[in-house]
């Protein structure tokens, strides 16, 4: 009985969307903005890969609500997860000898790696968040291999909070000397360069600290309770 | 190129059904990555490698973490 149900739920909803997006031309244009994009990215904030200038300039505001879904979703498994007691010590496993090792000489290159993602975003593929994830994937590595490590878990709101400022500041100060909130108010420099596209740079690294710090500070929560 | 993109899709699907009629939890969870790293190679052959380093690192990497964190500290059986 309840399979039927669920199977005549999934016909309804298939042939919704198949009669909604039936005439939407696949691969075609519907609006000009992409194009706009793709013409005229590279002048108007000097960032060499496009996707960054559309994430961070365009539709910044879109990635500062981002941020903010991102900030929930971490206050809200830290809610659900205060009352539950601590795992004590000596219920945590310890790792074998290789996965410590590794994990000694690895730990400082996924962090660096992580930084190179998110300062370059604004020339190569990659960004804040894409840098965070690998910045937490680093510290969920050192969770498992020593769980007797005791979270900063204070830090990581520090670090956090931090990001959250800088994108939140920069955005004003745009707005104090450009008229416009996210205005880009420093030389765009050249292209290419490290120090160009102007508050691009600046605000990706904000994000890429508060998403690593965000994301660490799931897993450090998820792992030290029972 | 099309024929590769095709046998991603096609394995996605496998691992997409799989993820749902695998009663062992563990197993649900990394055949769930596998969809996520399959569809990360997808996005680099679509020539969107921005999206597919966010779907690697965190769809395959940390979400898998976090589930099998969780499927450990619970029951590990679907009834």
């Amino acid at each position: 009985m309840r399979k039927a149900v669920g199977l005549i739920l999934v016909l309804v909803v298939g042939i919704s969307f198949w009669v909604v997006l039936k005439n939407v031309p696949f691969g075609h244009d519907k609006i000009g903005v992409g194009n706009h994009y793709i013409e005229n990215a590279i002048q108007e904030t000097g960032a060499t890969n496009i996707v960054t200038s559309v994430v961070v300039s365009y539709r910044g505001l879109d990635t500062l609500g981002e941020v903010t879904v991102l900030f929930i979703a971490a206050l809200g498994i830290g809610m659900v997860l205060f009352s539950v007691k601590k795992t004590s010590a000596k219920e945590r496993q310890t790792s074998s000898m290789v996965v410590q090792t590794g994990t000694r000489i690895l730990f400082p290159f996924i962090i660096l790696f992580g930084i190179y993602i998110f300062v370059h975003g604004h020339l190569t593929p990659g960004g804040g968040f894409q840098g965070g994830a690998v910045i937490a994937s680093g510290f969920l590595l050192t969770y498992l291999v020593w769980p007797e490590l005791e979270t900063k878990r204070e830090r990581f709101g520090a670090a956090e909070s931090l990001g959250g400022l800088v994108f939140v500041t920069i955005a004003i100060l745009g707005l104090v000397f450009t008229g416009y909130f996210l205005g880009n108010f420093l030389p765009t420099g050249t292209q290419n360069h490290l120090f160009s596209a102007g508050i691009i740079p600046v605000i990706y690294i904000a994000i890429g600290i508060k998403v690593g710090s965000e994301l660490a500070g799931i897993v450090a929560d998820m792992i030290h309770k029972e | 190129m099309v024929v590769i993109q095709a046998v991603l899709i096609l394995m996605m699907i496998v691992a997409g059904v799989a993820t749902s009629m695998l009663k062992d939890l563990i197993s649900a969870v990394i055949a769930c990555a596998a969809v996520s790293l399959l569809a990360s190679m997808l996005f680099y052959f679509l020539d969107a490698p921005d999206v597919a380093m966010a779907e690697a690192a965190i769809g395959a990497g940390l979400t898998t973490a976090v589930f099998v964190i969780a499927v450990r500290k619970t029951r590990s059986k679907e009834e």
